[in-house]
């Protein structure tokens, strides 16, 4: 059985159908690429996802279970995300933005806080302990106290997939990981793709890099128009002739 | 050690000569200004800020700036002094020869110090960033706490100093040396320094600093008027900190914000048998001061819950709005409030038999009963400051902050945003509505004009001012805020002319407010240089901040 299942969601702002009935499975250890030409209705699927925005019909399920409401529900639930245009805390320090990634699993309240008793000492040292577990899985153990906006802009990607993982997903979404990167850098986060798939957490992945997501995923997905043109396996997709005609326009008679 | 250039060694003996020489050639002006022999008056700031004069000798960062501040502080308090003997004596006739001395010895010690070399850049200079903890040795700890101790000593000596002037003109030269002397220090790297000592010795800090706080009555040799004025400073400064949860941590601009502290200060007049009270309940004042706190504390989450879906301008318009209702059925529902009319009569507190209207005598000296106020909003403040603190570095603290910096990001992170800001929002009206129970008292009156928009302004610009997500921001801020006006009575009028200009030269020169965050303090402790030198220098609000 899938872990995220997406049915029939559709996505219309105003007169423009960003999204149409779009289905789509994510499984237990899979990494799923989806792709597209720009416009093509992936950020806004991922939005979906996430919880960012309401679809306008169709929904989400995650271990059966219906998502709706707002993102931190969706995350809370399971399901975590990166964005496109990295959106981190820059004021604050690489530890602490992971732990606010680990919010949702966390639980002491207002008077616990206050009176820092030892249920609170033991959760802020276990969070503690799993960010810097996290920081190290994603190589930035050492820039742990620095500020984010000091990271260089891989390092940032980076952060924002460790404290995506502080949330304890099942599945996460990846949106464009590797935009802005060098050659060395791509190939490392594709490492990072699936030791993250190897921990147990599946993958969803946009990337406008075809080597990229070719080499990398189990199933892609192919969105034009806000429609899903073609699913399969990577051999699948790029032999396609309407992906092809999607990217490359018709062949003139 | 290099040799001063003899343009500051002439500088520097005129301006010496000039401050022990008269200013003024008629007497009455305050200061004893027609004197010669001794710095009288406003000369003696002049003369400290000649010691300036020093840094040409001494091989230390940041001293071309600093002797800069200090030669310009000297010629800023002699120019202050000269306008004001013009005015006073009719003319600049009125003013002799030791001004002008004065001021030529400061311009040639701007000059010399315009011709200093340029001062290395230190990125702790920009931005408010932390100083690399690597320029800091570490002394003996004891040497340590006496450097807080002496600094903090400093801080009472220099209110306790401050207070004790008079007159308008003395006192503006007294705020002039003070500003100069500050960014000359500053320059010097002094409260870097200090705010890593701080940072090592954060208990004893406390300690000390809450000495200095409960020693303050006792400078005051049972005159009550200094008292009173920190005595009403003091419930602004938990309301200040119950605002800079809001506005500093979460980051929620919240321009109705002394309605909370109107709640708390209608249900202490309410609920404690004021003369002309119109509920004849009377509970004790704890209780009084915890309902107070919850009452303020219910309002706050009935006015969030609708608005803060808000953001940003609209939360700051939507709570300005709710603050004018607050006032104007306060204004209007005579049945309970007595309308404009207020409730007055609100009597003293008593517990067990202690009357804190009476005066009392501790270690020989005469404690006057605004003293009793001032202890018990100490420890209102300490118990805010707890909170503040203590929430900050916590999972809700660093919620906050997250949502301050990116609501959306904060939320796909997993924080339930909407219940995080509706918890400041009651957070900081308890501890405003706690503040407003103690003021009934204090003031012994409540009336709907006291809880205007302007008192919700100030409190604003207390917080930025002071700066912003930090406990001695919104004490600096707010004691700066109502102190000064109380000096400058003869400028009353042009009150919020001041503090408009106060806040354009803060935002321009210390847009991160006169005591930055501290939420970089971790870096102190790591051994990780940052990262981008040219973004580690930027300063300013954080993009998407609550003025944005």
């Amino acid at each position: 059985m899938s872990l995220l299942e997406v049915r029939g969601v559709t996505k219309r702002f105003e007169g423009l159908l960003a999204v149409d009935s779009v289905d789509l499975d994510v499984g237990e250890g899979d990494i799923v690429g989806v792709i597209g030409p720009n416009g093509a209705g992936k950020t806004t699927l991922f939005n979906c996802m996430s919880g960012l925005e309401a679809p306008t019909s169709g929904e989400i399920r995650f271990r059966g279970q219906m998502l709706s409401g707002r993102p931190d529900r969706f995350t809370k639930a399971g399901v975590a995300r990166t964005f496109q245009n990295i959106r981190l805390f820059p004021h604050m320090t690489v530890f602490e933005n992971v732990l606010v990634g680990r919010h949702c699993r966390t639980h002491v309240g207002l008077v616990a806080a206050i009176g820092r008793g030892p249920k609170f000492r033991r959760e802020e040292r276990e969070s503690g302990e799993k960010a810097d577990e996290l920081l190290e899985f994603v190589g930035l153990r050492r820039q742990a106290d620095t500020l984010a906006r000091n990271l260089s802009y891989g390092d940032q990607r980076r952060l924002e997939i460790a404290r995506a993982l502080a949330s304890e997903p099942g599945v996460l979404l990846l949106d464009e990981p590797r935009a802005g990167m060098n050659a060395a850098e791509t190939r490392a986060a594709a490492d990072l793709v699936r030791r993250i798939r190897d921990r147990g957490v599946a993958v969803a992945v946009i990337e406008h890099d075809m080597r990229f997501i070719f080499g990398l995923c189990d199933r892609v997905a192919v969105l034009v128009q806000g429609r899903k043109l073609v699913e399969g396996t990577p051999t699948e997709v790029q032999g396609d002739a309407r992906v092809i005609e999607a990217y490359l326009g018709a062949p003139t008679a | 050690m290099i040799k001063p250039p003899a343009l500051a060694v002439a500088g520097a003996a005129a301006l010496v000569a000039g401050s022990m020489s008269p200013w003024a050639t008629f007497a009455g002006f305050p200061g004893k200004m027609t004197l010669a022999g001794f710095p009288g008056g406003a000369r003696l700031f002049a003369l400290l800020l000649a010691a300036g004069a020093l840094l040409f000798a001494l091989e230390v960062g940041g001293r071309r700036r600093a002797a800069l501040f200090a030669a310009a502080g000297a010629g800023a308090v002699v120019a202050v002094n000269i306008v004001a003997i013009t005015d006073h004596g009719g003319g600049l006739g009125s003013v002799a020869w030791g001004a002008w001395m004065a001021v030529a010895g400061a311009g040639a010690l701007i000059a010399a110090a315009w011709r200093l070399p340029a001062d290395p850049e230190r990125r702790s200079e920009r931005g408010g960033g932390e100083p690399a903890p690597e320029e800091w040795r570490r002394l003996h700890p004891a040497l340590e706490v006496a450097a807080i101790a002496v600094a903090l000593s400093s801080v009472l000596g220099a209110v306790v100093w401050g207070l004790e002037i008079a007159e308008s003109s003395r006192f503006i030269s007294f705020l002039v040396f003070l500003v100069f002397a500050s960014v000359a220090l500053h320059y010097l790297g002094v409260f870097s320094a200090l705010a890593v000592l701080f940072a090592r010795h954060h208990r004893m800090a406390m300690l000390l600093g809450a000495a200095a706080a409960v020693a303050f009555p006792f400078t005051q040799q049972g005159n009550a008027y200094w008292i009173r004025v920190f005595a009403s400073i003091g419930v602004f400064a938990v309301a200040a900190i119950g605002l800079n949860v809001v506005v500093g941590l979460a980051g929620l601009l919240d321009l109705g914000y002394v309605a909370f502290f109107g709640v708390g200060a209608y249900v202490g007049a309410l609920f404690s048998n004021a003369a002309l009270t119109t509920t004849n309940i009377h509970l004790p004042f704890m209780v009084v001061v915890i309902l107070g706190g919850c009452i303020a504390a219910v309002f706050g989450l009935v006015i969030g819950t609708p608005t803060l879906r808000l953001r940003g301008d609209y939360l700051a318009i939507v709570t300005l709005g709710f603050g004018e209702i607050f006032r104007i059925t306060a204004n209007n529902w005579d049945g309970l409030t007595r309308g404009p009319n207020g409730i007055s009569g609100v009597p003293d507190l008593a517990l067990g038999g202690f009357d804190f209207g009476e005066s009392h005598q501790l270690f020989g000296i005469t404690l006057p009963g605004f003293a009793n106020y001032y202890f018990v909003e100490l420890v209102l403040i300490a118990g805010a400051i707890l909170v503040f603190t203590r929430l900050n570095d916590s999972r809700i603290g660093r919620a906050w902050v997250a949502i301050r910096e990116d609501e959306l990001a904060a939320a796909a992170s997993g924080i339930d945003t909407i219940r995080l800001k509706l918890l400041a929002f009651a957070i900081g009206a308890f501890l405003a509505g706690a503040a407003g129970t103690v003021n009934a008292h204090v003031t012994t009156q409540v009336s709907p004009d006291s809880y205007t928009f302007l008192e919700s302004i100030l409190l604003v610009a207390a917080v930025v001012l002071g700066g912003m997500g930090t406990v001695p921001g919104a004490l600096l801020g707010s004691t700066a805020l109502f102190v000064i006006p109380e000096k400058l009575r003869a400028f009353q009028d042009k009150r919020l002319l001041l503090f408009g200009a106060a806040l354009i030269l803060v935002m321009r020169f210390r847009p991160e407010g006169l005591v930055p965050s501290r939420r970089r303090r971790r870096e102190l402790r790591s051994e990780a240089p940052e990262g981008v030198p040219g973004l580690a220098g930027a300063s300013g609000p954080p993009p998407g901040g609550p003025l944005s």
